[in-house]
C-alpha cells in the first residue's frame, strides 16, 4: 500500500520530509500529551542530501514525502546528526531505498549506528569538517552530550539553515510547521518541558555552546530541530529561552510535590502551599500518584522553591517519591530553595531520604526536614503553613538580592 | 601531570584541578583516581579516558 504524503518546502533548496506522530503519548516515559514529530529534511543541491530520518514505523511516511519531491534513488548523501532511534530508526529503510554514496555522522555516531543497524557505511566527521554539495556546503559542529555522545549539528550555508537535531526542539504534533504560526505560550511551555526532561543535566554545556555560537561565524537565519515546529523568526527569543532554562535562575514560583497513603502528607502539603500563597508567591501542589513524572519535572524546573513530601513505607521513602527523586537527581536540578517533609507511623525514613537527596544536590534547605506521626495535629498544620510562608519570603529575598 | 580526555563526552580531567565536587583533591594524578571515579559529565568509567594530546 503506497502512502500518500507530501513534502513541505522550508527554504529555496530545502524540504521538510519528516513524520507527524499525532498519537504518541509515551515517549520513553515522557508524557507527550500533544504528540510529536520526527523532522527530516531534504536538501536539493547538486549532491542531494537527506538530513536525519524518522522513527522506524514512520519510514514509509518519510519516503513518501521524499518521493513527492524527487525519486529517493537520486539522493547522494545522508547526514545523521543524532543516533537515537527516533531519528535513526528509519535509516536502514532509507539506505535500502536510497543507496547513498555516503552517510555522514560523528565518530561516536558511527559507533552507535553500527551497534543499532550494523555497518551501513559511515563516514565520520567532526567540528571543522564540511562536505561540498555543489552550490552550497554542509558544515558540521560537534555537540557531544547534547544530549548523546554522538550528537552534532549541521549548517547549510546556501540557505543559512542550522539543522539542530534535538536542540531547540519540542514534542508537539501540529500541522503548522513554523513556530511563529503556533501560539508562543504553547511553544514556550513545550520547549521548557523538553529542556527540563532531556537537557537539564547538561545545562552548563548548553550555556558553553550558546556562548561559542557567535565565534563559529555561522550566519543562521533558520533553525530546524528534529522535533516540533521550526524557527525562522525572532531566533533571539528561542536562544534566550534556552539560556533561561539552562541558567536555572530562581523564579517566584513554588511547587509542592507529594505522595500520600492516608491523606496525612497531603494535609501537610496543602498547609505548606497555603502558607506560600499567603505571601503572594504562585504555588501549586502536585500529587505523584496522578501526575506524570515528566510533568512533575517541568513544574520543578519552573519553580524557585520546591517542597517534597512523602510517607514512609517498608522503612523507605514511598515508591512514587523514590521514582521522582531518582529522576530529578539524574537531571541535576540546582539553585532552588528546598523543603523535605512527610508523615510516618514509626520509623520515618521517608522525609530523611528526601532531605539527604536535597543535600546531595546542594539545594539550600533553610528549614530542617519536618515529619509528623500518623496524622498532623492542628498545631502541626499551622507549623506547615508557617514554613510555607517563611520559605516564600526567603525565595523573594533570594530573587531580590540577585 | 598529564591531562586525560573522556572519549565519550570530551570532558578533560586536569590533575591540577582534580574533581573536588566528587572528592578528588587538586593535584591527584589520573592514575591515582579512586576506582569508583567516573566522568563527572557523562558517567563514563576511567577506561574510556585517553591521554590528551
Ligand atoms: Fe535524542
Ligand atoms: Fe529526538
Amino acid at each position: 500500500m503506497k502512502k500518500f504524503f507530501k513534502a513541505q518546502q522550508v527554504s529555496p533548496n530545502v524540504w521538510w520530509v519528516g513524520a507527524i506522530d499525532w498519537n504518541v503519548r509515551n515517549f520513553h516515559g515522557y508524557l507527550t500529551d500533544r504528540g510529536s514529530t520526527y523532522n527530516a529534511f531534504l536538501i536539493i543541491d547538486e549532491k542531494i542530501t537527506l538530513v536525519d530520518t524518522v522513527k522506524a514505523p514512520f519510514a514509509d511516511e518519510m519516503l513518501a514525502r521524499i518521493s513527492s519531491v524527487i525519486d529517493p534513488e537520486k539522493i547522494d548523501y545522508i547526514i545523521s546528526n543524532h543516533a537515537e532511534p527516533d531519528h535513526s530508526g528509519a535509516l536502514p529503510a532509507a539506505v535500502a531505498a536510497i543507496k547513498p554514496e555516503k552517510i555522514f555522522t560523528s565518530a561516536a555516531g558511527a559507533k552507535t549506528l553500527n551497534l543499532y543497524y550494523g555497518d551501513l557505511g559511515y563516514t565520520a566527521v567532526k567540528t571543522g569538517d564540511s562536505v561540498d554539495l555543489g552550490n552550497g556546503k554542509c558544515a558540521f559542529v560537534d555537540t557531544k552530550m547534547l544530549h548523546w555522545p554522538d550528537s552534532m549539528v549541521t549548517y547549510y550555508d546556501r540557505d543559512k539553515l542550522l539543522f539542530s537535531q534535538d536542540a531547540f526542539g519540542m514534542h508537539l504534533a501540529c500541522s503548522k510547521l513554523w513556530a511563529d504560526e503556533n501560539p508562543w505560550s504553547v511553544m514556550e511551555y513545550e520547549v521548557r518541558k523538553y529542556f527540563a526532561n532531556i537537557l537539564n543535566l547538561y545545562s552548563e554545556k548548553v550555556i558553553a555552546l550558546l556562548d561559542s555560537l557567535p565565534g563559529l561565524g555561522l550566519d543562521i537565519e533558520v533553525i530546524l530541530p528534529d522535533h516540533g515546529p521550526l524557527w525562522r523568526k525572532d531566533l533571539d527569543k528561542i536562544i534566550q529561552l534556552y539560556r533561561d532554562c539552562a541558567l536555572q535562575a530562581p523564579v517566584p514560583r513554588a511547587v509542592v510535590v507529594y505522595a500520600t497513603m492516608w491523606g496525612s502528607t497531603k494535609v501537610c502539603a496543602e498547609a505548606f502551599a497555603d502558607g506560600v500563597r499567603s505571601k503572594g508567591v504562585e504555588v501549586e501542589t502536585a500529587d505523584l500518584l496522578v501526575n506524570d513524572r515528566s510533568n512533575i519535572m517541568t513544574k520543578v524546573a519552573g519553580a524557585g522553591l520546591i517542597a517534597f513530601g512523602a510517607p514512609t513505607m517498608n522503612n523507605q521513602v514511598y515508591p512514587a517519591m523514590a521514582d521522582i527523586m531518582n529522576y530529578i537527581k539524574g537531571l541535576r536540578i540546582k539553585n532552588k530553595i528546598a523543603f523535605a517533609f512527610g508523615s510516618c507511623g514509626w520509623s520515618g525514613e521517608g522525609a530523611k531520604q528526601i532531605a539527604a537527596l536535597f543535600d546531595e544536590l546542594k539545594l539550600e534547605q533553610p528549614l530542617p526536614m519536618k515529619q509528623v506521626k500518623y496524622m498532623p495535629q492542628s498545631n502541626e498544620t499551622e507549623e506547615f503553613f508557617n514554613a510555607g510562608a517563611e520559605l516564600a519570603e526567603k525565595l523573594l529575598e533570594k530573587i531580590n538580592n540577585k | 601531570m598529564e591531562k586525560y580526555v573522556c572519549n565519550i563526552c570530551g570532558y578533560v580531567y586536569d590533575p591540577a584541578k582534580g574533581d573536588p565536587d566528587n572528592g578528588v583533591a587538586p593535584g591527584t594524578a589520573f592514575k591515582d583516581l579512586p576506582e569508583s571515579w567516573v566522568c563527572p559529565d557523562c558517567g563514563a568509567t576511567v577506561d574510556e579516558f585517553e591521554k590528551a594530546e
